[in-house]
């Protein structure tokens, strides 16, 4: 299958195989308006299968989301038709409004403007708990 | 400005600190009489209570300060649907410092954002209830001499009893120290507990049903009440309520140096007859925790005596 090189745009690489449609409607891509191509299961010689998101213009992306969501992302971004910067993501120490709180005792569950905040405790084994209650945040 | 929301935020020194203040208030109490004169604590209780907030209040009196606040939610703005912020940003006007009291957990977090002067966190839902275990603290320390090298088991309610959860935090940092965790299948401790205070630090724990065996190796058996208000369902809580009940006969077996120690109110727990033993010491914690809440106070409002 051939997919096409972008002049402008973003490239999401080595996404965990199986991952990428959670992530293309988590970032919002169907509602774009230009290129967006979405590939799954490709060949990695890194993972073995990985998907492939391009999208064929450069977008504002939450990189604490994307981390949160599947760290092991690579973000390219394209100018001009080359690779003009290239990120590797990480686990975010906090995230901020991306998972909800649902723990019913929780102070977020009647304090409507709170921000839903979540810190990371155990990089390992993935496991954030919420700032107020430190229940364990729910899986995305 | 210091807060204090969860007995984790304070260092080990701070906590000796703390034990040494109040020893020394109790040896000299006339030395702290008017050390916060003219200095007003608010406790602000969304939910009953009667020892803590006595408590908190009797210890500003001793320390010569003032007290305002409210006692229920229902007496206070909260009942017109006003939010945590804008009630302790309120207080922060009036006040120095702020015992709080909320059902839901995190609420005392939310308060040290606005309120422009020091929160303490006097219980919130089944999360963290730090003052309580600075109580159970002084009470280790002056019946056993120290925090090392003791056995200590927690019978009850290991889930929903948050101070039975900053105990463990609290003593999971003095060398020696092992757990015995008694509890019915439903209300065992919370697994993060174990996840991420006890296995990383290679604290030898175990998790048991069964009172009578644990009581020949225990230094310290701290019981907790099976709480009602905890409960969604009340079934569940008439099922579990009397599953564990301290007897003078069950004690046989135990050490003759144990402390027997409760947060309480007890229900029926411990029965009354295990009052007169001296190994009971759940009403000299509460004294004790009066005389923490006094050192506490003087820590966060940076007074020195």
């Amino acid at each position: 299958m051939i997919i096409g090189q972008i002049k402008d745009g973003i490239v999401l690489d080595h996404i965990t195989a199986g991952r990428g449609m959670d992530i293309y409607r988590i970032l919002g891509l169907g509602e774009l308006d230009c290129t967006v191509a979405m590939i799954k299961n490709a060949d990695s010689a890194k993972k073995g299968k990985k998907d492939i998101i391009k999208v064929g213009k450069v977008i504002d992306l939450d990189f604490d989301v994307l981390g949160y969501i599947d760290p092991g992302i690579t973000v390219n971004i394209i100018e001009n038709g080359k690779l003009a910067k290239r990120e590797h993501l990480s686990l975010p120490t906090t995230v901020k409004d991306i998972i909800r709180c649902k723990n019913p005792r929780c102070i977020t569950s009647t304090e409507q403007e709170l921000r839903h905040e979540f810190r990371l405790v155990n990089a390992e084994r993935k496991i954030y708990r919420c700032i107020y209650c430190e229940s364990e945040a729910p899986t995305l | 400005m210091r807060n204090l929301i969860d007995i984790m935020e304070l260092s080990t020194d701070e906590l000796r600190e703390l034990v040494e203040r109040a020893m020394d208030i109790i040896e000299n109490p006339a030395k702290y009489a008017e050390s916060c004169h003219g200095k007003k604590l608010a406790t602000l209780f969304f939910e009953p209570s009667t020892r803590t907030r006595l408590s908190f209040e009797a210890a500003m009196y001793e320390l010569g300060g003032n007290v305002i606040g409210f006692s229920e939610a229902n007496s206070s703005s909260a009942a017109k649907g006003e939010s945590v912020a804008d009630t302790v940003r309120t207080v922060g006007c009036y006040a120095d410092i702020i015992a709080m009291r909320h059902p839901k957990e995190g609420a005392p977090l939310v308060a040290t954002r606005t309120a422009g002067v020091p929160v303490v966190n006097a219980g919130d839902g089944g999360h963290n209830h730090p003052t309580q275990t600075l109580a159970d603290l002084l009470t280790i320390y002056r019946e056993k001499g120290g925090f090392e090298n003791l056995t200590i088991g927690l019978c009850g309610d290991l889930k929903f009893g948050r101070t039975v959860h900053s105990l463990i935090c609290a003593m999971s940092r003095y060398a020696g120290v092992r757990f015995v965790l008694i509890s019915p299948e439903e209300l065992k401790v919370p697994r993060y507990l174990i996840s991420d205070i006890l296995e990383p630090k290679n604290i030898p724990y175990e998790e048991v049903t069964s009172l009578e065996d644990a009581m020949p190796k225990l230094d310290v058996l701290y019981m907790t009440r099976v709480q009602r208000e905890r409960f969604f369902n009340e079934a569940d809580y008439i099922r579990l309520k009397d599953t564990y009940i301290l007897t003078p006969e069950k004690l046989r077996t135990a050490k003759k140096d144990l402390a027997i120690l409760h947060p309480l109110p007890r229900v029926n727990e411990i029965s009354v007859a295990v009052d007169d033993d001296p190994r009971a010491c759940y009403f000299k914690q509460v004294l004790n925790g009066k005389y923490m809440r006094m050192a506490l106070i003087l820590k966060l409002l940076e007074v020195e005596v």
